[in-house]
């Protein structure tokens, strides 16, 4: 997924008016002021004096009002804070005088700037929450172990670096040759033209080829069934699109990802259900609470059509068993609703746990497949988020051709393609590099989980993905989301450790943190344990 | 009647999916299924559909081929690979700096300097379908309207209305004026969506045009923008087609008109542009969205994570966009290659007794059909289209489908082949025609 940039949304406000003071504010202060001056000037002066008084107030508050900063909105390397916009700096005549006297002679329609939607406009003033926050700190000072050893720390991404090596080696020796040359001359006319826009069916046969090895080949992919897309994050959109209408319902496990509020909510005008998974049940989903919090929606008038589940989960780790996996089969079939597996850290399992595709489910059952769809990518098991490939494989027809009509707004580019058709063919090196990853995966998260023990934070076991989850609720001051968020701070701030509340993931008890463990060497194992053990203080 | 035997419930979709919303029912696509069935091949299949309803650009592919061998690095991080491990993780939503500079230089130049661009306000998305797309999110709610001139390019019907429920009110335009827009036009536009109880957003227009294939001039960019402004909506200037101008000198952007005024009222101005048509890489997936307004910037920036660009795709094409001697001989070798085409074309229709509309840009030509035509209507022109298709073995566009209010019209293009094959498909036209003339005479 892509690092998401979790936004509290708030309610759209319709036609904000953004000038300093507004019209409306300023007809309040000219009116009774022309009335005083009426008594002695007339009507002109009563007009042309407060007019001028407003005019230099304007041109004041204009000088020096601060501009909308947007070094807030990176969410990796650094950019440059925005330009202020060509028509602030060019101005011959202020917004504010030219619009007082022009609404006195244009119809009413003339108000204010030009505005934008109001599905987007709550959306420009977000972006100020914990885990956003977080990687901005880690960009501005991020720890090196020679050039910035007080730099912070970054576990607040899910991102793997482990096995990146391999993957570099592998394009150093082949690349030029996978984008280009079809085996006899180097041709453009490949890659270039129009391709269809849901993928290039060699792509799409490489990589169900892929998805079937990483899943240790217990279920073949058809690749007539995939539409490919840019990235899991328009996969997930275009699922909630053809899935739900606006106004309609997911039922979505807590603790979840945090780009699914973005994803499945944004455009779509889907909401999501929060379906509260406990530490009591080491956060494994319940059907009793699915059906549950069904039941409440159906209550509230909220017409439900599918649940989204991920597994491997993410902030957790843990995996869905078969069992779970076929009641929640049973549940939605017997509720008439669809289910959306996300299963992008399927290859990114360790450990001894065995992994089971909700393909692998509807495979031995025959009836139902129409209303299971899953979610995979290549920006976790490969760590190659930054080329844009996702998949939605459903049994479904009609998705299947409604999703390939919409993938035309979130196509995969065609030399990517071609490069990753090439690799994702040689089966020898993808095995090797699954292998080699789950290993590299498994010494972290052993190393990070003991390490986390030592000062008394448990964690549960994961089977998958790049973080843990513990809990650390024993050492916030308040028992509360607030308590959770003090923490975070401590932790960002004093330790140099960004990490994420599970605040930001719902997760419905305080005191929870995801550790990503797969942007670090092993090195840094133990300075991350001396910087958290400096900030806790037990709570009696 | 029949009985209705009563099927298990299966699991519903929702209203976008089963919309017809797309447009993949109408004629203009229909042709294509014909072509895809039946694909003219110079060798092996002669008597084949040659498809001239593809604004694809093929004409400078050898460019492109000659800068990637003479460059291999740009594709494959070179010997070592240095840079790999960060462009594989790469997924920031700003894009690469060095790639949004070199877009930016590549806009500057096809626009002979005339316009600065930022690249800090550049927002890049997989493509332009999908920039118009997340622009009319940004600038209108569900049940709003955005106005579009007629003729338009029949993919706006998907990519404007489909999943954002914003709709589109036409510019009626016409040949009284070579299809010009007028003040009066834009205005009965607006007043018709008022009277629908439609709120209007914005004005798209696609400069230079598709699929009239011409520029539209500054006096009406002006009257545009000043229409735009006293409405107090926006105004979104797709340039897709921009470097595909046969002379640099008729194409005028808005960002020149913007300039002129001094950036007054560019708040409300958005560019489109991508690589797909001047560049001749659709399958790259490149577009890009220009704004003056930093909200907008903001927003489409965030937006553009359902719609990145492959970072691997940014790197290759920073590199590229960044050589200064290539993208000069490109958009200079491009346009005079296009420039002899559309000549050709032109001169083979009018042989053949067909008048165009004058066109400067753009890979096709907006070709006169009317006084063939059975009836002056729709149904006239599809008739016609028809014949066309199935047995002179071309698939053009009928205006229909491109919402023109004349019957007759019809898009032909002419990058996305090889001169030999264009060749052949004037002969048929050309033929096609005389056989008409025998068939009248007979009568």
């Amino acid at each position: 997924m892509t690092q998401t940039r979790y936004y509290r949304t708030r309610s759209p406000e319709p036609e904000k008016e953004k000038t300093g003071g507004g019209g409306g504010t300023a007809m309040r202060v000219i009116v009774p002021l022309q009335g005083v001056v009426q008594g002695r000037g007339g009507l002109v002066l009563g007009s042309i004096i407060p007019c001028a008084l407003f005019y230099f107030l304007q041109f004041y508050l204009k000088r020096n009002r601060d501009d909308p900063d947007d070094k807030n909105e990176s969410n990796s390397t650094s950019q440059n804070p925005t330009i202020r916009s060509p028509s602030s700096e060019h101005l011959t005549e202020l917004p504010g005088l030219t619009r007082s006297l022009s609404r006195a002679l244009l119809s009413p329609r003339n108000s204010g700037p030009v505005s934008i939607s109001a599905r987007v406009s709550g959306i420009v003033k977000g972006g100020d929450s914990p885990y956003y926050m977080g990687l901005k700190r880690v960009k501005e000072d991020p720890y090196d172990e020679l050039d910035n050893p007080n730099g912070v720390i970054q576990l607040g991404l899910a991102e793997n670096k482990l096995s990146l090596d391999l993957v570099k080696d592998w394009l150093a020796e082949n690349a030029r040759e996978a984008i280009l040359g079809n085996g006899k001359e180097l041709s453009v006319s490949g890659i270039a033209p129009y391709q269809p826009f849901d993928g290039l069916m060699e792509f799409k046969v490489a990589v169900a080829g892929f998805m079937s090895q990483v899943m240790e080949n217990a279920v073949s992919f058809n690749p007539s069934q995939m539409v490919l897309t840019a990235g899991a994050t328009p996969a997930i959109e275009i699922l909630s699109f053809c899935l739900a209408d606006t106004g309609n319902a997911f039922l979505v496990p807590t603790p979840y990802y945090p780009g699914f509020d973005r994803d499945v909510k944004w455009r779509t005008g889907v909401e999501i259900i929060h379906v509260p998974c406990r530490s009591a049940e080491n956060f494994h989903l319940s059907i009793a609470a699915l059906d549950r919090s069904f039941n409440q929606a159906k209550k509230r008038g909220l017409k439900v059509r599918g649940v989204i589940i991920s597994n491997p989960s993410n902030p957790v780790g843990n995996l869905l068993n078969r069992e779970t996996l076929y009641s929640l089969l049973d549940f939605a079939r017997e509720k008439n609703i669809h289910i959306i597996s996300n299963e992008i850290l399927a290859g990114s399992t360790h450990g001894n746990e065995e992994f089971v595709s909700m393909a692998e489910i509807v495979d031995q059952e025959d009836t139902d497949r129409k209303r299971v769809h899953i979610v995979y990518g290549l920006s976790k098991d490969l760590s190659l988020p930054g080329f844009r490939v996702g998949v939605i494989y459903t049994f479904n027809e009609d998705v299947l051709a409604a999703a390939r009509k919409l993938s035309r707004f979130s196509a995969t580019s065609a030399p990517t393609q071609r490069l990753l058709i090439s690799m994702l063919s040689d089966t020898k090196f993808v095995r090797t590099f699954i292998t080699t990853n789950r290993e590299r995966l498994q010494r972290m998260y052993v190393q990070l989980v003991a390490g986390l023990e030592k000062m008394g934070i448990k964690s549960i076991k994961s089977s998958g993905g790049f973080y843990c989850w513990a809990d650390m609720s024993g050492f916030i001051s308040s028992y509360s989301e607030k308590g959770e968020v003090e923490l975070w701070d401590k932790l960002l701030n004093i330790g140099k450790v960004n990490v994420t509340p599970g605040s930001c993931c719902h997760c419905i008890e305080p005191g929870w943190f995801r550790f990503c463990f797969a942007t670090l060497t092993e090195k840094d194992i133990p300075v991350v344990m001396e910087r958290i053990q400096k900030v806790l203080k037990p709570v009696n | 009647m029949a009985i209705e035997i009563e099927k298990p419930s299966s699991v519903r979709l929702s209203k976008v999916a089963i919309s017809k919303t797309h447009g993949e029912d109408s004629p203009y696509f229909a042709g294509w299924k014909a072509y895809d069935e039946n694909p003219y091949d110079e060798i092996h299949n002669q008597s084949g559909v040659i498809q001239m309803g593809l604004a694809e650009n093929q004409v400078s592919f050898d460019l492109l081929e000659k800068y990637l061998e003479e460059h291999h690095e740009v594709s494959s991080w070179g010997k070592g690979a240095p840079g790999f491990r960060e462009n594989a993780l790469f997924q920031d939503y700003h894009g690469l700096k060095s790639f949004r500079q070199a877009m930016a230089n590549f806009m500057e130049q096809i626009r002979g300097g005339k316009a600065k661009f930022d690249p800090d306000r550049i927002v890049l998305t997989a493509g332009a379908t999908a920039a118009n797309e997340l622009l009319t999110f940004i600038l209108a709610d569900p049940g709003d309207v955005l106005l579009v001139p007629t003729p338009y390019y029949p993919g706006f019907d998907r990519d404007l209305r489909w999943r954002t429920g914003v709709k589109i009110v036409p510019i009626h335009c016409n040949s009284s004026n070579n299809f010009q827009i007028t003040p009066e036009a834009l205005e009965a536009a607006y007043q018709s969506a008022e009277s629908m109880d439609l709120k209007v957003r914005g004005v798209l227009i696609t400069n230079p045009s598709n699929p009239l294939g011409s520029t539209i001039q500054s006096s009406v960019l002006n009257d545009i923008l000043d229409f735009a402004v006293h409405k107090n909506i926006h105004l979104v200037s797709d340039e897709i087609y921009s470097g595909s101008t046969f002379s640099p000198s008729e194409f005028v952007s808005i960002a020149e008109i913007l300039r002129n005024r001094n950036y007054k009222d560019a708040e409300r101005v958005h560019i489109v542009y991508s690589l797909s048509k001047d560049l001749g890489l659709p399958g790259f997936r490149v577009g890009t969205i220009y704004s003056y307004n930093d909200d907008v910037v903001t927003t489409a920036r965030r937006m553009s994570s359902f719609t990145l660009i492959s970072s691997q795709t940014q790197h290759l094409l920073a590199c590229m966009l960044s050589n200064h001697e290539f993208t000069q001989n490109y958009i200079k070798t491009n346009r005079e290659r296009l420039n002899k085409r559309y000549d050709m074309i032109i001169q083979g229709l009018k042989k053949a007794g067909i008048e165009c509309l004058k066109g400067n840009a753009g890979l096709f030509c907006w070709m006169n059909l009317s006084p063939l035509l059975n009836e002056p209507t729709r149904q006239g022109e599809l008739e016609l289209w028809n014949i066309i298709l199935n047995q002179v073995k071309l698939n053009i566009s009928p205006g229909s489908s491109c919402h023109c209010s004349e019957p007759g019209w019809f898009r032909v293009c002419f990058a996305n082949m090889s001169e030999q094959t264009l060749r052949v498909a004037l002969q048929r036209i050309h033929k096609f025609m005389e056989q008409r003339k025998v068939c009248s005479v007979n009568q």
